[in-house]
């Protein structure tokens, strides 16, 4: 598997020379003044601000807008697109919505090594980028994970910590309010792994209905005390008011609240599931806004500008260039090596985003799942 | 106009003072205002007809719209015309073809998998079929029967093709069968599994919540009502911008004052923990679910209960109860028998609209209700923004605005559109 | 019931207090969640609760970052400007061609009168999920989803109906013989309307003005749809706010929002009794 070769590489940071980067952009011809960047809010959007947007714009003086749409991204550029009158320049989506919008149409093919920025020691960016480039529309950023944060100071567990996924199914262990995600995905498959299903089954089981029920059925026994989160601070948030002992989000956000915010939550990282999030291009730009974006992407997606982002927030970099300059968090002034899905330590039971199933059932599994949810 | 005069001319008609019949010459002037009026309104009703009717009619229209499967597949939709499901077979060779050529050029649009994501509301699974298809359709040699059976069995079977086929049409009552549950299968309407229904249950529950949230409302708002009405109009004139205060907020600023209050480390339970009435370890659970909807849609919709109550019973006049009085009722009897049937008119126009106001809330669901305390309408949310079912959201809407309408149909008979007062 | 008769009876004067003690609670119940995010805004910390500082009046347990992060912090700020923008444009569209239909709604004969007048109402009635959908679909079609004026026209026809109804229960009371004293006088219709009409309606106007406004300023769901970045208003930034990133600067938005609805609710009581002396329905 290519892509845990990444990872490792990632993880381990093998040395390339640290490259000089020139502070001067080419020249933009015919580019638009002001761009409009969708994304997902929060920590997230705050890191590609401090990364990309700032710094281009000192150089550049563009203006940014920043939409906090990712959530409802495959939508909107849908209507967009109906309407023929596409107002976003640039969309930050997870790996499947680049799929599914590449898929429909409704996003631009890349060629990744002519518009992206080849690696400092010349390797050309589709082999720096390798795995990641799942899709011919996506231009890789991160690699993130989802899984578990809980909190530390919890008197009716007596001093017991979670140690593996399925700790969120003990109610009598671990009682309390847990978080979960307010979609099958990734939920299903922690559901069947703690219902006794072998990673190596996991997906035959899925494609079953009574796969499906099973999951359901798992978690069933901790329905009532579920909150369903769809945004990704949530989770964080209600950990940090005590809502909740235990629940998903993404590594980065919970990152925050243990490491910036230094609430009493700890990481659980069995059986963390990874993912890829990146840009997007909708289809249809006209000339003057396309090349802006292509300038900005050739300079937001380069070796350095990809280490830069992992000081804001603990995801580890798409392109195996960037990994070894990943270095020290800009304010707390902490490693954040270890802090990253990627790190050896973290990585004992590990699953990797089934985007092609997820293509394949979504819809039919979705279905089922709010039906269960509403009862 | 009032300077006619009453000349009786020879042919017996009054005129006005140019000799006009003044009969005419009313016509005219009525005819003359009707048409000013007109002009007067025009503007607005241009204007409300372009921005907001034919939105909805659009959206109307979706809940039945279906080019897209004659759109993206023509050929085929010609070519299934000949073929039968009850033959038992799946359709020959010249079928394959003319399906190939279209899968082909919808491939190139990148239009297949949007097909496909059709086609599976109608059938789970039609959707991968499509997508797992894509990319190996365009290296079929013939014959394209096997071609495509052997990238998948199930373009083999009947059921896959009469999916197909009787999704054809360019305009459909799938979406409104989706949206009561049902699906039309080969054997005709029937319901999906017990597992997968969902809608007529949301209907349900919004409705049921949304009287729960009625009874309160008329409960809460009835002695508020009656106090003012009975209050010197001074005082009662202080205690109406209590009602008035909260009417006049934001509905996301009392939204959120309830999740600060309702939380589990929110105000309530820090001071039932305080007054030592609930244990520290066990707080209640009173947001995200169905109680968090009730309470907060109660408060926000109380107002709307209080303002009809309070003008109808303004015009209660206090001798009947008076009267029934000195006839020898007790305090309860005179209210009972006298002054709340007196009041009904105002029970029924305040729990209309609150009933009509809250089967379509959304915002305060979605922020307090958990997934227990969810209604229609956020369901309708999650299918444009999320889901992508457009057709689905429509018809659910449709149903929605069927059911308002009805409501409001009533709400007219019994107090008048012209009679709504606000503040 | 607002005085006891002196011979009330024990059961009585009992009954008289509970009655009392019950509606109480319940102005309690319709007031306090309004009071109660006030002193919370004042917090010092980020929380949502009254800490032990602020319960002991300490004055360290307040503080005024989170006003003073609504003032600084551009998300917010842009989205104020943008609320400032879109709502009276929208309420001016909204005032002005729902003033005239009204009048034109209140003359004897119009043919179709309750059929227009449904749907002239219907933005009010239909529920906003459903205008929300509708517009969204529509107006991607046409091009105004996403845009400032897509938005101002959605609010503009959401708000006219609130104009149409304050402006209708004025003219109720309105006297048409003044019409027609003015124009026998020589005034043209203009002049009648703006020297002998619009200054008795006017306290009708300019409530349905203020219902329209915070129609617009108060809306989130169709924004949500309709809008795009740049059109991000208050409610949408609060809406996000609370289901995203919850921070007590909600708390200072929604007390700053609470100080308008009360200048708005004084303006309104006013404009109601200037109308009701107007109109020689009150003594004053």
């Amino acid at each position: 598997m290519k892509l845990r070769l990444l990872l490792l590489a990632a993880a381990s940071g093998f040395t390339f020379a640290a490259p000089v980067q020139s502070d001067e952009l080419p020249a933009c011809d015919n580019c638009a003044s002001e761009m409009t960047v969708v994304s997902w809010g929060g920590a997230y959007q705050n890191s590609q601000v401090k990364a990309y947007s700032d710094p281009y714009a000192a150089m550049t003086g563009v203006k940014f807008i920043y939409d906090e749409s990712s959530n409802e991204a495959v939508a909107k550029l849908r209507a967009m697109n109906e309407a023929g009158n596409v107002t976003w320049d640039l969309v930050d989506v997870e790996g499947p919505d680049a799929v599914r919008l590449c898929d429909e149409g409704l996003a631009m093919e890349i060629n990744a090594d002519e518009d992206l920025a080849a690696a400092p020691d010349g390797t050309p960016a589709s082999k720096d980028f390798g795995e990641s480039l799942i899709s011919g529309c996506f231009i890789p950023q991160i690699v993130f994970s989802t899984t578990f944060g809980y909190r530390t100071d919890v008197a009716a567990w007596n001093g017991a910590t979670p140690t593996s996924v399925c700790d969120v199914f003990d109610l009598e262990k671990f009682p309390g309010k847990r978080a979960l995600e307010k979609r099958p995905k990734k939920n299903i498959e922690w559901a069947l792994l703690c219902d006794g299903v072998s990673k190596a089954e996991l997906y035959n089981v899925m494609e079953t209905d009574e796969g499906i029920d099973r999951a359901l059925a798992k978690l069933d026994t901790i329905k009532d005390d579920v909150i369903w989160w769809s945004a990704g601070a949530d989770t964080p948030q209600l950990l940090a008011d005590g809502e909740i002992v235990i629940g998903s989000t993404y590594n980065g956000r919970l990152f925050s609240v243990i490491e910036e915010q230094k609430q009493p939550v700890a990481m659980l990282w069995d059986y963390q599931v990874f993912d890829f999030d990146g840009w997007i291009i909708p289809a249809g730009l006209p000339e003057d806004r396309l090349n802006r974006v292509k300038h900005f992407l050739k300079f937001a997606t380069d070796t350095q500008r990809l280490a830069d982002q992992a000081k804001y927030i603990s995801y580890g970099p798409a392109r195996a260039s960037s990994a070894p300059l990943v270095g020290k968090h800009e304010e707390l002034g902490i490693d954040m090596a270890p802090h990253m899905p990627t790190d050896p330590a973290n990585m004992g039971n590990i699953l990797v985003n089934n985007i092609e199933w997820w293509a394949n059932y979504a819809d039919d599994v979705d279905a089922k799942f709010q039906a269960w949810l509403a009862k | 106009m009032s300077s006619t005069i009453s000349d009786p001319a020879s042919d017996g008609v009054v005129r006005a003072a140019d000799g006009t019949p003044l009969k005419q010459r009313l016509n005219r002037a009525l005819r003359r205002e009707k048409l000013r009026s007109f002009l007067l309104i025009l503007p607005l009703l241009a204007f409300i007809v372009l921005s907001f009717i034919m939105p909805i009619a659009d959206m109307l229209f979706r809940s039945v719209e279906n080019q897209i499967v004659e759109e993206t597949i023509p050929l085929t939709v010609v070519a299934l015309k000949e073929w039968d499901p009850a033959s038992g077979e799946a359709p020959g060779e010249e079928v394959f073809a003319a399906f190939h050529a279209d899968f082909v050029q919808a491939f190139k649009d990148k239009k297949h998998t949007r097909l496909g994501l059709r086609l599976n509301y109608d059938e789970p699974g039609m959707s991968g079929l499509f997508r797992k298809t894509g990319r190996p359709s365009t290296k079929m040699q013939p014959p394209y029967k096997e071609a495509f059976i052997k990238v998948d069995e199930d373009w083999g079977t009947v059921e896959t093709w009469a999916v197909i086929k009787q999704a054809s049409p360019a305009y459909t009552d799938g979406y409104f069968l989706n949206a009561v549950d049902a699906h039309r299968t080969a054997k005709g309407i029937e319901m999906v599994p017990e597992n997968e229904r969902i809608y007529l249950f949301l209907f349900g529950r919004t409705m049921f919540l949304s009287i729960v949230i009625t009874m309160s409302c008329l409960l809460l708002g009835y002695p508020i009502a009656f106090l003012l009405a009975s209050l010197p109009l001074r005082s009662s004139n202080m205690l109406m911008i209590l009602v008035l205060l909260p009417f006049w907020t934001s509905l996301l600023v009392r939204t959120s004052a309830w999740k600060v209050l309702l939380q589990q480390q929110g105000v309530v339970n820090d001071f039932l923990v305080w007054i030592g009435l609930v244990n520290d370890a066990d707080r209640l659970i009173m947001i995200n679910n169905q109680f968090g909807t009730i309470v907060a849609m109660t408060h926000i919709l109380l107002p709307f209960m209080i303002l009809p109550l309070f003008s109808v019973m303004k015009t209660i006049s206090p001798n009947y109860v008076r009267a029934a009085k000195s006839l020898g009722a007790n305090d309860w009897t005179a209210f009972w028998k006298v002054y709340f049937p007196q009041s009904i008119p105002g029970i029924g126009a305040g729990a209309i609209l609150v009933f009509i106001l809250s089967i379509g809330y959304y915002i305060t669901p979605e922020l307090v209700g958990g997934t227990s305390g969810i209604f229609i309408s956020n369901r309708i949310a999650y299918h444009i923004s999320t889901s992508l079912n457009w057709g689905l959201a429509a018809a659910l809407g449709t149903i929605l605005l069927a059911l308002v309408m009805l409501l409001f149909y009533v709400y007219d008979k019994i107090v008048g559109i012209d009679n709504v007062k606000l503040g | 019931m607002s005085a006891l008769p002196p011979y009330a009876s024990k059961a009585q004067i009992t009954w008289h207090y509970t009655f009392r003690a019950i509606c109480g609670l319940i102005f309690f119940f319709l007031i306090f969640p309004i009071i109660v995010i006030m002193p919370l805004s004042f917090n010092a910390e980020n929380f949502f609760t009254f800490t032990p500082k602020m319960l002991a009046l300490d004055p360290e347990g307040y503080s005024l970052k989170h006003y003073q992060d609504f003032f600084t912090n551009p998300d917010w700020q842009q989205a104020l400007w943008n609320s400032v923008s879109i709502a009276p444009v929208a309420t001016i569209v909204a005032t002005c061609l729902g003033t005239l239909a009204a009048i034109g709604l209140s003359q004897s004969h119009v043919p179709f009168k309750s059929a227009i007048m449904a749907i002239l109402i219907s933005p009010m009635i239909v529920p906003l999920i459903i205008s929300a959908a509708g517009m969204y679909f529509f107006y991607s079609r046409i091009g105004l989803q996403g845009t400032y004026w897509g938005v101002v026209l959605a609010h503009a026809a959401l708000g006219t109906p609130f104009v149409i109804i304050t402006v209708t229960a004025t003219l109720v009371g309105f006297d048409r013989s003044l019409i027609r004293a003015s124009a026998s006088m020589g005034a043209n219709p203009v002049t009648t309307f703006f020297k002998v009409q619009m200054p008795l309606i006017l306290p009708g106007v300019i409530s349905g003005a203020l219902f329209a406004f915070i129609t617009s300023f108060d809306e989130v769901v169709v924004v949500l749809f309709l809008g795009s970045a740049s059109q991000k208003t208050l409610p949408w930034q609060m809406f996000t706010g609370l289901r995203e990133q919850i921070s007590p600067t909600i708390l200072a938005v929604a007390t700053l929002l609470v100080g308008i609805s009360i200048l708005l609710l004084t303006t309104l009581e006013l404009l109601r009794r200037r109308s009701e002396r107007l109109r020689g329905l009150s003594p004053g």
